[in-house]
């Protein structure tokens, strides 16, 4: 096996987007990604088994588009990588299943990726090698969490995420709330720059003194987020305007409510990098895409010192690229390949960055 | 000619076949559960049990069902793949077939004509389909369906669909445990390659949709 620059297919379907990228080295070739996102909308949120369904029919296409693009054949491949968590049980099977078939067929090593760090590896695509003291901040529909990365390859720190749902998830609900339809991302972003941000003050969760304790004598949550306290303060916000009788400020309501989730979310990811000595950041996942998080963070990182490196959103949201991105690395560190008999782990520590 | 076969609408389980319908090698498990983590390695054993590589086999069979949905996408997605890397042509067979294959023969010599085949489908229900036996030979007459036992016809039953209600279905019981095999998947598929008939393609036949619900209006707290 090529272990300089190697050549590697990566298979991505933890949610609801079939990916397959393919890359080598550090240079990408194709990134290819089907989403079942249209199939969720009715339902205002991912439903597992629809998406397990779609990564079924997606995978060979998108596998094939893949290959195309990047102008290689399976044979010529070094090695291929799939995520193996977390993610959604039934969901992460179908690209496991598929992979797993790939090496049997081929005799290509396979190497079983967490998700989560992936997104922190997909970095190298854009950039080059990743910065020493690096901290990682992922915010996306199904996460929100800081680690620290030591080495990319083998020493990954869970500093700190969300106890209950993720940033994403709360926009999607929010959205609900307000009427503005799934996903609620791009619908909140857009009517947020109408409104006023500070007219509602909508709470910070897991900010107060006794969970986050000191410096010295950290509290239970010192670096942990919650949204869905977030979620019902917004619902009790529109009851009371609606039985008060008067129009509800949307806009308004919206710019406040991403206000609050930018704000914590950057106030708490500050705090872990000043704290632990991380001087370099990377910020991804899908709500990378938000613009006031993006330019809350950008400023908060200037103001402490601290470097800011944001992907390109196609590879923020997810997708092959990043898992092949990250089995690349793995392979060029010289790690073992994962075999063909583990398990798809769908709550996969991050510590745990291959199988 | 080489079969490989597969199916995981209930264990999981592969076979290599030949044109005749002997078996060179096969694996099944017991587990109805486990089915992306052993796929894999049990087709990769039987291939090297039966000194066989990929470029050998002529065409690869998959059970699409029905069956519980995550386990049944292990092995689509895995033939599938499979498929594709060998370039080689794929067939669907319904998994039940596997199960009629001799459930027929049984039903021929006990002067049987009609008779179903039954699964687990969890949640209190059944996979059925409704066979007839002509001199040993089963001919789908009816199905495949998801529904409660007692929604099944009358007739000698077979699989363990009966085993698991056997108040409800007339079980046969030498079959009450009986689970389709890629093995006599494999046998059914030949025999229909044989005499040039069309095969299923390989779309899963899960028989119920998501239970996902579209969400009602706003619960109120004032």
């Amino acid at each position: 096996m090529n272990r300089t620059r190697p050549l590697v297919v990566g298979i991505e379907s933890s949610c609801d987007e079939t990916g397959v990228g393919i890359v080598r080295g550090d240079t990408l070739l194709a990134n290819t990604v089907s989403s079942s996102m249209d199939e969720h909308v009715r339902f205002g949120g991912v439903i597992p088994e629809i998406a397990s369904r779609a990564h079924l029919d997606a995978f060979i296409p998108t596998l094939e588009q893949a290959l195309d693009t990047a102008g290689v054949t399976l044979d010529e491949v070094d090695a291929l990588a799939v995520t193996s968590g977390p993610g959604l049980a039934g969901a992460l099977m179908v690209g496991v299943c598929a992979a797993k078939a790939l090496s049997l067929a081929t005799g290509k090593p396979l190497y079983a990726i967490n998700h989560l760090v992936a997104h922190v590896g997909v970095g190298v695509l854009d950039g080059g090698v990743l910065p020493e003291n690096l901290g990682a901040l992922l915010v996306s529909g199904g996460h929100t969490e800081i680690l620290r990365v030591r080495s990319l390859t083998d020493d990954v720190e869970l500093l700190g995420s969300t106890i209950d749902d993720a940033a994403g998830e709360a926009y999607d609900k929010v959205a609900r709330i307000l009427g503005l339809g799934y996903p609620g991302g791009p619908a909140i972003d857009k009517l947020a720059r109408e409104g006023d941000p500070m007219r509602i003050r909508f709470p910070r969760g897991l900010s107060q003194p006794k969970y986050m304790g000191s410096a010295q004598a950290p509290g239970p949550h010192r670096y942990d987020w919650s949204f869905s306290g977030l979620k019902t303060a917004v619902a009790r916000c529109v009851e009371q305007f609606e039985a008060a009788g008067e129009p509800l400020p949307v806009a308004d309501i919206a710019a406040s409510f991403q206000e609050a989730v930018a704000d914590v979310i950057t106030a708490k990811a500050m705090l872990a990098c000043t704290e632990q000595g991380i001087s370099n950041l990377l910020l991804g996942g899908g709500v990378a895409a938000n613009s006031r998080l993006r330019a809350l963070t950008e400023e908060r990182c200037a103001a402490h010192g601290i470097s800011l490196r944001v992907p390109p959103v196609s590879l923020c949201t997810d997708n092959g690229a990043m898992v092949a991105a990250l089995g690349a690395q793995v392979v060029m560190a010289g790690g073992q390949p994962s075999g063909i008999e583990f398990a798809p782990d769908s709550s996969m520590p991050v510590t745990s960055v291959h199988l | 000619m080489l079969i490989l076969s597969v199916d995981t609408s209930a264990i999981a389980s592969a076979a290599l076949l030949t044109g005749q319908g002997e078996t060179l090698a096969a694996f099944a498990t017991e587990d109805t559960r486990s089915h992306a983590e052993v796929l894999a390695p049990g087709i990769g054993k039987i291939m090297t049990t039966a000194d066989v590589t990929g470029a050998d086999i002529d065409a690869l069979v998959v059970g699409v069902g029905p069956g519980p949905f995550t386990g049944l996408r292990s092995g689509i997605a895995t033939a599938r793949s499979l498929a594709f890397a060998w370039d080689k042509p794929l067939h669907g067979v319904m998994s039940l077939d596997a199960i009629a294959v001799d459930a027929a023969l049984d039903a021929w010599r006990a002067g049987v004509d009609e008779f179903v085949v039954a699964t687990d489908a969890r949640r209190k229900e059944v996979y059925w389909a409704r066979y007839r036996s002509t001199g040993g030979t089963h001919e789908l007459l009816d199905g495949p369906h998801v529904s409660a036992p007692s929604e099944v016809p009358d007739l000698p039953a077979y699989g363990m669909g009966a085993g698991l209600y056997p108040q409800q279905l007339r079980r046969v019981t030498e079959y009450s445990g009986t689970q389709p095999t890629a093995e006599a998947l494999g046998r059914t598929a030949i025999v229909k390659l044989a005499k040039g008939l069309d095969l299923l393609d390989t779309a899963p036949l899960y028989l119920r949709e998501s239970d996902a619900k579209i969400p009602g209006p706003r619960k109120r707290a004032l």
